[in-house]
């Protein structure tokens, strides 16, 4: 057992080796986005290269500091330098430059060098933070991401880490914690936007001993990956979040709830508990309080529902993940009948500093009503793709042409799909919305998970429609007919509108399907299901009309060709084929 | 893959009654002690403080790459559930698959971010590059062709994963050059 004195002494003596030492400090980025670019391969050829030059080094894995377009990033921290030198877009073969140019010989190899962080500025390099990709972020669930190892948890310590928790469970008592958290008015970042404090306080009173915290990091959407970059970048930050949420609210148990084939999350998550096992932060009696908390990694199979939060706890239960009725609440019986408050990634990353910092500096980030950052994933046709922490209130065109850097090749702006396959679609009018909840709850999106998609004018609606449908009808979980049957109709409907062969009676039916899902369905995978059409309806609607009486795609599509799981099956020649009659009197 | 020819589902009740509700047609309790061995340490070794029927499952299925018939019944022993049940959240997840894969699982992400980056193409390329139809396995037992609907790193869409390493920017050319590769 620790105090956090003795670990903060531990922590800022290796902090100083590393940022002081004598010797250089290599980070490499291999967030998902930067072992899709090749983070991993990096990584090792600077060990072996290393080790061949006879060069002593800390080589570090790190998350990601929001610029994915730029993956793998290797950012070298040299003995005796204030500043870190970037490098963008790094390829195994670059390496043997860069450490004879820069970490031999101090020179700055010309076309990989990208920009240096720091105070002292480096020759022939720009200061990252006045690149708008960087400069514009706000970071405050992500401050750490980046910038140290997750695998590390000293790192983490050197970092204010677990000092909200040290404040909390020393200082200011479990009361405090949760009107700290009602003052910040943080609202949940999963989505519906639901006050923290407020849901944090209605399990105080539920009764015990055992209580369940359930961290969401199940992110199904395409489109999104912050939750998983959170994960992997920082994962001690989430950790922290939650000892503070079961500290406040007196719960006994976690869960860390993630997609079973993350590996990169999943395996730095179980190895940031393990090392808060070690030393004493998790467990009996956390940092020698009297209050005890234990954590696990809860792993779940392929399916969107359960990131709902009442099919979430079906899961972790090992069931199927369909959601329960309401009421009861999880608040009053949750996972195992017990008393459960079910967290957001992001919602709880926030709260180490909102405890830290105070409810007041947070509040003061973003607007009035949706306070604090919003982290946005910018995919698609854009030209700097990525995870931009951004204060609420900033607009969309200003996210996506300012921090994103517009549309590429000369081509404009055609549609934006927010939110996950759920939220819709929007048009280029939808620029001057400004990002908090209710504007775009007003505008007709959902910010939802955060995953912004960006479409040029070469891009078919119709096309994209399509997949936005299939994609909700293979998730459907089956439950509530209105979804299950409703979602395979609007499937149909769309494939055969995609293909040129839509009747003039489809979109009426649709409507038609529309308002029974959203009425007949648990949640809201029925009840926002028929977004995706809606909404391109109300913006698109002669895409659809050339579709229907002229039998073309305005943007130029003439292939009819389409690729979904055997699972979904509109007109697929399988569904055709089978005749359950007949294989039933063959038995 | 179902047993029925005519039927092309992973998993379809009709081919269930068929092959296992009927004494005789397919008996689930054959004897492979090696198989049900390994089985039974995969699920023994999770160490995780809450082992459940899912987490069983998945134990398999990173073990094995699939859940074969054996480790229905074995689970059911361990987790004191009935096959049905096991078998209910088996079916239910999209991951699970129930025959052998081949010797490399090719991964490609169909949601919308690496759809409108070129994703058809390149599912269209590679399934014909393994010589199949969409999904499925190759014949010459080299690969195995899945979908997936997001792996997780949009930014750098289209993405595909071969054996869990993901690729990022992929174009159908370059997939191409991978699977030939393998």
């Amino acid at each position: 057992m620790f105090s956090y004195d003795e670990l903060k002494g531990t922590a800022d003596q290796r902090w100083k080796d590393l940022t002081q030492g004598d010797m250089p400090w290599i980070r490499v980025g291999t967030e998902m986005n930067g072992h899709a670019a090749g983070g991993f391969q990096v990584i090792d050829a600077i060990r072996s290269e290393l080790g061949a030059r006879n060069i002593a080094a800390y080589v570090d894995e790190v998350g990601t500091l929001g610029l994915s377009y730029a993956e793998p990033i290797v950012d070298v921290l040299k003995p005796g330098r204030r500043s870190r030198l970037l490098f963008r877009d790094v390829l195994v073969d670059d390496l043997p430059e860069i450490i004879d140019k820069y970490i031999v010989n101090d020179s700055v190899p010309g076309n990989k060098a990208f920009a240096y962080l720091g105070e002292e500025p480096i020759q022939g390099v720009p200061d990252l933070r006045t690149i708008p990709q960087y400069g514009m972020q706000q970071r405050v669930a992500m401050r750490n991401a980046g910038h140290i190892a997750p695998a590390d948890i000293y790192q983490y310590i050197a970092n204010d880490g677990y000092a909200a928790l040290n404040k909390a469970l020393f200082e200011i008592g479990a009361d405090t914690v949760i009107e700290e958290m009602k003052a910040s008015n943080l609202r949940g970042r999963g989505g519906a936007g639901f006050p923290t404090g407020l849901k944090w306080s209605f399990m105080v009173n539920s009764p015990g001993p055992i209580k369940y915290i359930a961290c969401n990091c199940e992110e199904g959407d395409p489109g999104a990956f912050n939750d998983k970059a959170i994960l992997e970048s920082d994962p001690h930050t989430l950790l922290e979040g939650m000892l503070l949420a079961g500290f406040s609210t007196g719960a006994s148990n976690g869960f860390v709830f993630i997609r079973h084939g993350h590996d990169g999350p999943i395996d730095r998550t179980e190895r940031a508990i393990e090392q808060a096992y070690e030393l004493g932060i998790l467990g009996k009696n956390v940092m020698g309080s009297d209050f005890s908390f234990d954590i696990e990694v809860s792993l779940t199979g392929d399916s969107y529902v359960a990131g709902e939060e009442t099919a979430l706890m079906e899961s972790i239960e090992g069931k199927r993940s369909m959601p329960r009725f309401k009421p009861p609440f999880p608040a009053a019986a949750g996972i195992w009948q017990k008393p459960t408050t079910i967290n957001n990634v992001k919602t709880l990353a926030y709260a180490p500093q909102i405890i830290l910092n105070g409810s007041e500096w947070f509040s003061g980030i973003g607007t009035e009503k949706s306070t604090g950052t919003a982290i946005a994933c910018l995919t698609g046709h854009i030209a700097y793709p990525g995870i931009y922490e951004v204060p609420m209130g900033l607009t969309i065109g200003q996210v996506i042409n300012t921090v994103g850097g517009g549309v590429p090749g000369g081509k404009s702006l055609k549609l934006l799909q927010t939110g996950g396959p759920l939220g819709g679609v929007l048009g280029p009018d939808s620029l001057d919305v400004k990002i908090d909840f209710d504007d775009m709850a007003a505008a007709g999106a959902i910010f939802g998970s955060g995953g912004l998609i960006v479409g040029n004018e070469d891009t078919s609606v119709v096309d994209l429609i399509r997949v936005l449908v299939t994609f909700c009808q293979y998730e459907s979980c089956g439950k509530c007919f209105p979804c299950r049957l409703g979602m395979t109709q609007l499937l149909d409907i769309m494939e055969r509108i995609a293909r040129f062969e839509g009747k003039p009676e489809d979109l009426d039916v649709c409507e038609r399907l529309g308002k029974t899902m959203q009425i007949g369905s648990l949640c809201a995978h029925g009840q926002l299901g028929f977004n995706p059409i809606k909404s391109a309806l109300t913006h698109f609607i002669s895409e659809f009309e050339e579709h229907l009486n002229e039998r073309r795609d305005p943007t130029g599509r003439t292939s009819t060709k389409f690729f979904s799981p055997k699972a979904t099956r509109p007109y697929s020649e399988d569904f055709r084929e089978v005749q359950p009659l007949e294989v039933i009197s063959s038995l | 893959m179902c047993q029925l020819e005519r039927c092309r589902r992973t998993v379809c009740v009709l081919c269930f009654v068929k092959n296992f509700a009927i004494p005789g047609a397919r008996d689930l309790t054959v004897a492979n002690e090696d198989l049900r061995d390994r089985i039974r340490q995969a699920i023994k070794r999770q160490e995780r403080p809450t082992v459940t029927v899912l987490s069983s499952l998945l134990a398999t299925q990173d073990e094995f790459g699939y859940i074969p018939r054996e480790a229905i019944e074995e689970i059911a022993v361990y987790t004191g559930a009935s096959t049905n049940d096991v078998w209910g959240v088996a079916s239910f997840y999209k991951n699970f698959q129930f025959t052998e894969p081949n010797e490399h699982v090719i991964e490609i992400c169909w949601g919308p971010s690496c759809h409108i980056m070129g994703a058809p193409e390149i599912i269209e390329e590679a399934a014909e590059v393994l010589g199949i139809e969409g999904e499925g396995d190759s014949v010459d037992g080299k690969g195995t062709l899945r979908y997936n609907t997001c792996l997780g790193a949009c930014a750098r869409a289209p993405v595909i994963s071969i054996d869990h390493q993901l690729y990022g920017r992929m174009t159908a050319k370059k997939a191409v050059e991978k699977i030939k590769s393998l």
